[in-house]
Parts: structure tokens; sequence; C-alpha cells
């Protein structure tokens, strides 16, 4: 094959485009990566259709020592809850424990026990101290459908008459609290 | 050599285990949760093999044995049960759980690019073949002249 004289400009740019499409790529990397410890970006939240949306239908069971609670009570509501899915068996609930359990004096949160045995979801909330005003059962999972859980823990902050604000599926984190949570439930007191 | 009877059976009772073990694992997660209608069972398994498992996010509920692949699977088949057609299932889904459980994306404005991709890419690729074919092959250079010929010989003589 004969190599056909180009022009410099022309090799300087074919030179050049390489570098500016790795460039690119390097910089949305950077932006998905700066958003992630921002918590602007969550490549786990996969639930857009539960925002400003009433809550779903349920009606669930007590869970030891907490009340259980339905949909009509959240939609009852007239100041922002946080509901907060967990379950003994996962980790990251664990984690996130010692900050709810700071957040629970300033924002009421709501618990819903996870596919857990009774006696082990209490144990569980004996050990890492509780943080709910109610606690409910969803012992098969299938409300958890209904709000568009895909595994524990998920949090979703409930505002007036039931409609879902913010939805998160990590583990709630104190940068959360102050950046996003607290902030949104002030704007949502009435 | 004699074989004892009993270390024999004994032999024959480990191979049929080992034989049918797989069956019976298979057995203890499937019939249970299938629909005695083959025919509803065999639409409860398409619909499930367009919805994606959440937890494992690369595999359709049909294939996963997560949990909640399988709470999907049965809240599926009591649809199917009831009746729905799939775009009433699908919907159902797609309003809990978003675009994202469905294996196959709409085409939508946000999934424009992932569909015509291939496309594309073709006129992409057809456009560089063009251009490149379409490009004068360099010409052929002049014969050389006697002196060039007599330079070349000079250069390339073997000492």
């Amino acid at each position: 094959m004969s190599e056909q004289p180009s022009s410099p400009t022309r090799r300087r740019l074919l030179m050049a485009a390489p570098l500016v499409v790795a460039g690119g790529v390097g910089v949305g990397f950077w932006r998905m990566l700066s958003g992630m410890t921002k918590g602007s970006f969550d490549p786990h939240d996969i639930h857009a259709p539960a925002l400003n949306r009433p809550v779903p239908d349920f009606a669930l069971p007590d869970q030891a020592p907490g009340t259980g609670f339905s949909a009509a009570d959240l939609r009852g509501l007239k100041a922002p809850v946080l509901v907060n899915y967990f379950a003994s068996w996962c980790i990251p609930c664990v984690a996130e424990m010692p900050v709810l359990n700071v957040l629970k004096d300033r924002l009421p949160i709501w618990g819903i026990a996870y596919k857990d045995k009774p006696e082990h979801a209490l144990g569980f909330v004996q050990r890492a101290g509780n943080p709910y005003a109610r606690i409910a059962s969803d012992h098969d999972g299938l409300a958890a459908i209904d709000w568009g859980v895909s595994g524990v823990p998920e949090t979703f902050l409930v505002g007036p008459g039931g409609i879902i604000r913010w939805h998160t599926a990590s583990p709630i984190t104190e940068a959360m609290i102050t950046n996003t949570i607290m902030p949104l439930a002030d704007s949502l007191k009435q | 050599m004699k074989t004892h009877p009993l270390r024999r059976g004994g032999l024959i009772a480990l191979l049929a285990c080992l034989l049918f073990a797989p069956l019976v694992a298979l057995a203890v997660d499937d019939p249970s949760e299938m629909l005695p209608d083959p025919a509803q069972e065999q639409r409860a398994e398409a619909i499930g093999a367009q919805l994606r498992c959440l937890v494992c996010q690369n595999e359709s509920i049909e294939d996963s044995s997560a949990d909640l692949a399988r709470d999907l699977r049965h809240v599926v088949r009591e649809h199917v049960a009831k009746g729905e057609s799939n775009q009433q299932i699908m919907d159902w889904m797609v309003n809990r759980y978003g675009n994202f459980i469905r294996l196959k994306p709409p085409f939508t404005i946000g999934t424009l690019l992932l569909w015509v991709m291939p496309l594309l890419a073709l006129c992409i690729g057809i456009g560089i073949a063009w251009w490149t074919f379409r490009r004068p092959r360099a010409p052929v250079p002049p014969p050389l002249s006697d002196e060039e010929r007599r330079r070349l010989s000079d250069l390339t003589e073997t000492r």
C-alpha cells in the first residue's frame, strides 16, 4: 500500500483525535466519581418512579418493639417522616444505624423490617439502638415490591400527605443528612 | 476378586444418589413455583425473561436465584393466573421499578442513541470505506534516467 503524503495539519489532527476522545472519557468518569462522593450521582439509584408519588397501598403488622403502620398513617401525616427499610441480615443496615440514631431527634424515622424473622429484627434493634418511632414487619417482602424496593437498606423521605419526596438505595450518611435530607425535610414542614 | 454384597449395594446407592442429586436439587426449587397450566406457565416464563433481576442486574428474573427475583416470579405468575395481559403485567412492573426493569428498553428520546447505534456504526463504516477507496492511487513514478540508474547500481553494488 502506498503512503499518501498528508499535510502536517491533518496529521496533527489525526494524532490529537485519540487524545481528545480519551480526555472526554476521563472528564466523564471524573464527574461520575466526584458525583458519587458528593452524593449527586448514585449508580445504584434506579427508582425514579417512586419520586413525587403517594406511598403505595400497604398495611403491615407490628414488629416488636414498635407498632406497625399502613399507607393511611403516612398519608395522614402533617410533617415529613423518613421511612427506612432494614433487615437484621443486612450489613450496610448495621453501618447506617449510628447515623440514624443521631437523626431520630431531628426527624421521625419509621422502620420496616424486610424479610426478617421477628425475633431477629428485635435483636437487631436492641443491639444497634432503636432509631424508629414505629416499626412494621414486611415478612414476605411483597409490600417492598410496591414501594419499588430492590434491597436493603432503602430509605424514603415521605412528605405531608404521604408523598414520596426523596429516595436512596444506599446507606444513609451524615453528608446525605446535612446536604439533602434535612434541607428537604425543613422545606416540607408546614 | 469377590466384592462384599453389602459394599456393592452401598456403591450402587451412592452412584444413584450422585446421578439423581441434580434432578432433585432442581425439583426442590421449581414445581412449587410453576403454574399448573402449561400455557400460562410458558407465558409467565416469557414475561419473566424480559424482566431484569434488580439484585444481579444482568440476569432476568427467570435466570436469577436471588430472593427478590423469586418474589417477582411469584408476582408475575399471580398476575398471569388472574388473566392479565403481558402489557398489563409489564406496566405493573415498570410502574414500580421504572424502565430499568425491562431488559429491552423502550424506544424513547433517552434511548434513541442506543437503538440507532448499529445503523450509525454501519453508516460511519461505509463512510470511512468510501472515503478511503475514493482517494486516487499514488501516480506511477517516471522511469529512471540513465544517470539515476547508474547511481542506483553504484549504491546497491556489493563489495
